[in-house]
């Protein structure tokens, strides 16, 4: 009972990234009902922003601020260069170019910054809050910096018009048009917000993956699998999601015997399959009606 | 996410281009290039011959893919597992039970095809990107499979398989390259033939059905449950008899060959091919081939952000895909020289 109380912890801690992660790509399924799939290299090239600008001597703040607007500003630009223009084509090429732009951003980041894996500092400290390592400040921290996200993006969301008018152009865009929303420019917003997320999402991963241009290689897939699990259509799914899918991988890593340590994102993958196909949309998802 | 695929698959306009009718041209088309098909061991080196065959191979590959994707609507990232087993099946039979080369491809194409449609049941459930998912979950599943201790006295493990390259069989004067190249396009061609009339008969029709409005194909008796899983089963079994030809080819199968990235360049190429374009795919196999190739020519150090350089611009410059580029451009011509 021991053990399972540790492991769950741990995962929790891990699934903290994932939520994290998972959240931004929930956003920009909102904004644009795509996956994205170059959102982990997003959030790992505005974490090596943050990164040379805290070599240029800014504060930890101030880097992580100035981050933050930096890739809003370039989350916003790439809607504007790389997806508007192919607006009218079918959905499988956008993903095409999402490819296109995770195979960019990676390359890029090596060659500007080289592939050595670099420490990240943490604001919150690195020490150990309950039993040996299991959960660290930084760990708790990160959490509470997701979670707050959630909040903000709820109160967002749910009470400002500019948040209203994203959910309308995403759930309907001729009828928001209609409305007098300029849906190009919500999504535009969507990509904005999402690159921001990410970046947040990157600055405090890193302290635990380390800097890296393939840091997010690993954490992306369970970023994907928390937020499907959770539900698409839900930030608190993602987040649930995220930590969902880390103690399930924990747990199966320790308990599942022989197989366990080899397989372990295999087997979490398998167990979030066999949840969707019990509810098809997800745990927090709701079953879109179509009309025939 | 939207299964914009019905707009690709229409049929151009029947018209004509300097009077003679267009059915007549693809079908003078598929005649020249059959006859060019068989030039390159003739003009040149060994090294493009085996290339052109990997490009055939991945051709078919993605073919695959495509019946699944472009004609049934259905989304995979994990095809890169039926081209792992396809190539492992192979691979097994040839060094433990010493079986010849050419019956590999029937025993991979069986066994892939029972692993899709097993895989299809589960996966009927689940839409667009949840399906997404589910297929991708296989592509990680895969090569931590075959390195799995239990399955290591078939697989050998990390080290994976060496087989031998067959020669050409009654003395022709071909060396095994050469050979190789000639087996493929006769396999290639058989399976390419087959697609074309499956996509023309009555099953093909209901696949589409499916693909372009579920309740209306239900609604007209067809069992949406059956042919989905079916296509899934033959999208396997083509994708896993191009692995085996492609473990036939490279003469080896290990498990880091068939990892996600795999999967990502099948895709790619279904979608700069065409997607439900069944010729698509033969300009598909050699972009996959031989883009990331250039790309590394351009620059070494930057070779992923060229490559990603080259599939925008692709996108930008044809939307819909190879096929839908050239759909257009036949269109544009028969209006302006009838």
């Amino acid at each position: 009972m021991d053990l399972f109380l540790h492991q769950v912890l741990a995962g929790l801690a891990t699934g903290g990234i994932y939520a994290c992660l998972a959240l931004a790509i929930v956003m920009i399924y909102q904004a644009i009902d795509h996956l994205n799939f170059a959102q982990g290299e997003m959030a790992m090239f505005s974490t090596f922003i943050a990164w040379q600008l805290m070599q240029w001597g800014m504060t930890y703040w101030v880097a992580f601020c100035a981050t933050i607007a930096v890739s809003f500003v370039a989350g916003v630009a790439i809607e504007r260069v790389l997806f508007r223009p192919i607006r009218h084509a079918p959905a499988l090429s956008h993903i095409v170019v999402f490819i296109a732009l995770f195979a960019i951003l990676n390359s890029l980041a090596g060659s500007i910054w080289d592939y050595n894996v670099k420490s990240f500092p943490t604001p919150f400290g690195s020490r150990s809050l309950i039993g040996e390592g299991l959960m660290s400040s930084h760990d708790a921290g990160m959490i509470g910096v997701t979670l707050l996200m959630l909040v903000l993006l709820y109160l967002f969301f749910r009470h400002t018009r500019v948040g209203l008018a994203m959910r309308a152009a995403a759930a309907n865009p001729e009828s928001a048009r209609l409305a007098g929303i300029r849906v190009g420019w919500m999504n535009a917003l969507g990509w904005g917000m999402a690159a921001a997320i990410g970046a947040v999402a990157g600055v405090m991963i890193a302290p635990v993956v380390f800097l890296d241009p393939n840091m997010m290689s690993g954490i992306l897939l369970y970023g994907f699998a928390g937020a499907v699990v959770g539900g698409l259509a839900s930030p608190g799914g993602a987040v649930f999601g995220g930590f969902a899918v880390g103690v399930v991988e924990n747990l199966a890593g320790t308990f599942i015997p022989y197989v366990g340590r080899e397989l372990k994102l295999t087997i979490a993958l398998f167990i979030i399959v066999a949840v969707l196909t019990v509810k098809p949309a997800g745990l927090f998802g709701r079953n879109i009606v179509s009309r025939v | 996410m939207k299964q914009d695929t019905s707009a690709l698959t229409k049929q151009a306009t029947p018209g004509t281009i300097a009077r003679i009718p267009l059915t007549t041209w693809s079908r003078a088309i598929v005649i020249a290039g059959l006859v060019v098909a068989l030039l390159p061991p003739f003009v040149a080196k060994n090294f493009v011959v085996f290339q052109l065959t990997l490009a055939l191979i991945y051709a078919v590959a993605i073919l695959g893919l495509n019946l699944l994707t472009g004609f049934n609507g259905q989304f995979s990232l994990g095809h890169s597992a039926f081209y792992g087993i396809g190539a492992y099946t192979a691979a097994i039979l040839m060094d433990q039970a010493d079986v010849a080369y050419y019956w590999t491809l029937p025993a991979a194409g069986a066994v892939c095809f029972v692993v899709g449609f097993l895989f299809g049941l589960p996966a009927l459930r689940l839409h667009g990107i949840y399906l997404a998912l589910a297929t991708f979950a296989l592509a990680i599943a895969m090569p931590q499979l075959l390195k799995s201790a239990p399955l290591e006295p078939w697989t050998g493990g990390v080290q994976g398989i060496v087989i031998i390259k067959p020669e050409a069989p009654f003395g022709l004067p071909l060396n095994a390259d050469q050979w190789l190249y000639y087996f493929t396009i006769l396999v290639a061609a058989v399976l390419y033939a087959c697609a074309v009339n499956l996509v023309r008969s009555r099953t093909g029709r209901a696949i589409m059905a499916i693909r372009d409005n579920p309740i209306a194909a239900t609604a007209m008796g067809i069992d949406v449950a059956l042919y989905k899983s079916l296509t899934f089963g033959v999208s396997a079994l083509y994708t896993g008899v191009a692995g085996a030809l492609g473990a036939i080819a490279v003469q080896f199968v290990a498990p880091d060959s068939f990892t996600f990235n795999l999967a990502i360049a099948m895709f790619v190429g279904l979608v700069i091919g065409g997607v439900g374009s069944i010729p698509g795919t033969l300009f598909a196999g050699l972009f996959v081939l031989f883009v990331p190739n250039i790309a590394e020519h351009v620059s070494k150090g930057l070779a992923q952000a060229v490559y990603g350089v080259i599939l925008i611009v692709v996108i930008f410059v044809m939307p819909s895909g190879a096929a839908g580029f050239v759909r257009m451009t036949v269109q544009r011509l028969a209006r302006a020289w009838r």
